[in-house]
């Protein structure tokens, strides 16, 4: 049987099928390849980088349709080696090449593109540049600007703040009122005041709002002898915030009262921190609870559970998303920038208030720009004289630098 | 001294990290990384605050018999156990103390490591339940928040029962007859688009205001409430 299986199988392969089959002609179609290839050193970089551009094949999307991806290629001279260095998929129009090796030295390029079938197109032109690091970053022109004007209003409103002594109207902020009250009902309650500066870390501005926000509460809660506790989520948060309520304790006249062991770490599990925060709230059963910082979807776990235990809660974040939960679930709450002024509001100095003041004319001003640009938009839209091209212009400034 | 130490170091290091976001060269962007790199190495030794301060607390609970003191033990015994795992068999990869266990106890460990498994199998379930609480909290929030006690409520109630019924199935299929202009999901789509982004936006740029001036306030030192007491 297998004698015979070899024989049929020998028969297939007879020297006759086989050359019919290696004289079919197979026609290769190469794809056009992309043209205008230009180099150039990456901009507002730290060096080492050279961006290339290109218009891309004609059969791209068109013509044959056949592109699917471009090769780019790397020589140290314009004869070559060229070395395969990356590739980017069919439609791109540019690739930055970050492994170059060293900065003003000239590098030559070209790119292929190919087909789904590995057929590579003939070479573009060969583009060349040199990579530089540069030392301002052009993009960031609009930064600048309106820092150095921001930072002008407020040494502005800050130094005649200081000369003057001008007394300077703040609108009541109701949050920041209740502060007292709140203490004082859980003194009179006897229960202790909670202070929740929320999952953010020190390097958070509305962490440090709060622990300037918890150094008032803390003076109020030395002065009325309320025990003030405080879970913490970073234990660099806590460390600051144990120097801030000793420091409150000591100015208010109590530094006996202080207790190191109220302000205690939890753990650094966002849910892990509410389930503990929830449970210290249950057990305790404070007065007032103050939840000012950075909060994420805890937010609501944490306002809810200190509403179930009838506590006064006054809430702060910066976080928008949170806002409504704050918003709903407790007695007051800090709005963003409410929060950041809360220092200010709180000390009553001048100085600080001139801080407000300087923050208050840079809002003017970015109000007069929407209004300019809403303006320049409508009038781009109805094709008005050269408005349009100005609208582009001022969004491409914001976006861009 | 005890202030004006920290207060010379924001001031010096806030004016040097705002120029170098102005300054792409290499010794910048090196700078900046050996900062983030500096503050990584710092943030090693806050457990060492963390711990310790876990440990304090919890032992004066368990010495003092305070209610609930039991899980006191609970949280101490974990703290070890979970260390004790970790450090020596391994986070991410197993080490050959894992690999020995796997060996001769023929033991199946898909996470890799045994604290992955802790991680996986005990700390996941209970963040995952803490979170699914939420749903509840939020009925709850909700059924207080929309009383229709004013008008501004009343146009809360309004606005979050055509937002909500507009996400649901049953909304678009409600005002399917009605011109494309009443379609609930268009509605919906202008309401988070134009009023709700447009106050959004409008927070947004106060908390950025607020977060420069208070930046500004700190460098300069007058914001000095942050650094707790000592002269």
């Amino acid at each position: 049987m297998n004698v015979l299986l070899a024989f049929l199988f020998l028969i297939q392969q007879s020297p006759d099928s086989l050359q019919s089959d290696t004289t079919k002609v197979i026609e290769v179609v190469r794809p056009a390849p992309p043209t205008d290839v230009i180099a150039m050193d990456t901009p507002n970089d730290e060096g080492e980088s050279i961006a290339l551009q290109w218009t891309i094949s004609k059969d791209d999307g068109d013509g044959l349709n056949s592109v699917i991806l471009y090769n780019v290629f790397r020589a140290p001279s314009k004869e070559g080696p060229f070395d395969y260095i990356g590739t980017v998929g069919a439609g791109r129009t540019g690739y930055d090449d970050q492994d170059v090796e060293k900065d003003k030295v000239t590098y030559y390029y070209k790119v292929k593109s190919q087909t789904k079938d590995k057929v590579e197109s003939e070479a573009s032109n060969v583009a060349s540049a040199q990579s530089f690091p540069q030392w301002f970053h052009h993009g960031r022109w609009n930064y600048l600007i309106f820092g150095v004007l921001f930072t002008f209003f407020f040494a502005f409103y800050l130094s005649r703040a200081k000369v003057k002594g001008t007394k300077l109207f703040i609108r009541k902020i109701a949050g920041l009122d209740a502060v007292e009250e709140a203490v004082g009902r859980s003194t009179e309650m006897g229960k202790p005041v909670l202070f929740c500066p929320g999952i953010g870390y020190l390097y958070h501005i509305a962490t440090i709002a709060a622990l300037t926000i918890l150094g008032k509460i803390a003076k109020k809660t030395a002065e009325y002898e309320t025990r003030l506790i405080m879970p913490n989520y970073d234990p660099l948060v806590m460390t600051a915030a144990q120097e801030i309520v000793k420091q409150s304790y000591t100015e208010a006249g109590r530094p006996d009262n202080f207790n190191e062991k109220d302000i205690f770490y939890l753990t650094q599990d966002q849910f892990g921190f509410a389930a503990g925060v929830d449970g210290i709230m249950i057990r305790e059963k404070p007065g007032a609870i103050f939840l000012q910082g950075v909060f994420y979807a805890e937010s609501l776990i944490l306002a809810e559970t200190g509403h179930s235990v009838g506590a006064i809660q006054i809430a702060g974040t910066d976080r928008v998303t949170q806002l409504p939960f704050f918003i709903s679930a407790c007695d007051y709450t800090l709005i963003g920038e409410e929060m950041f002024a809360a220092s200010s509001y709180l000390s009553r100095d001048p100085v600080m208030l001139g801080t407000i003041k300087g923050e208050d004319t840079s809002k003017v001003v970015i109000i007069a720009v929407i209004i300019i640009g809403t303006i320049m938009g409508i009038l781009g839209g109805l094709n008005i004289g050269p408005f349009g091209t100005w609208f582009l212009n001022l969004v491409n400034w914001f976006t861009r630098g | 001294m005890r202030r004006k130490i920290p207060l010379a170091i924001a001031f010096v290091f806030g004016i040097i990290m705002i120029i170098q976001f102005f300054i792409p060269h290499r010794i910048s962007v090196e700078f900046y990384r050996n900062m983030l790199n500096a503050l990584v190495i710092v943030g090693i030794f806050y457990y060492i605050l963390a711990v310790s301060s876990l440990i304090r607390v919890h032992r004066g609970k368990i010495k003092r018999k305070k209610p609930g003191w039991g899980y006191s033990y609970v949280t101490l015994i974990s703290l070890v156990v979970t260390a004790v795992i970790g450090v020596l068999g391994g986070a991410y990869q197993a080490t050959r103390i894992t690999s020995w266990f796997v060996q001769h106890f023929h033991w199946q460990i898909e996470q890799g490591t045994g604290l992955m498994v802790i991680y996986t199998y005990i700390q996941i379930p209970m963040g995952a339940t803490m979170f699914s609480l939420l749903a509840f909290f939020i009925a709850s929030a909700a059924f207080r928040a929309f009383k229709a006690r004013s008008l501004t409520a009343v146009l809360l109630l309004v606005t979050a029962f055509v937002v909500m019924l507009g996400r649901v199935p049953i909304g678009a299929l409600l005002t399917r007859r009605l011109p494309e202009i009443f379609h609930l999901t268009n509605i919906v789509e202008w309401i988070l688009k134009y009023p709700n982004m447009a106050a959004q936006r409008g927070i947004l740029m106060g908390i950025g205001l607020g977060m420069i001036a208070t930046s500004l306030k700190i460098i300069l030192g007058i914001e000095r409430g942050y650094l707790g007491g000592g002269d």
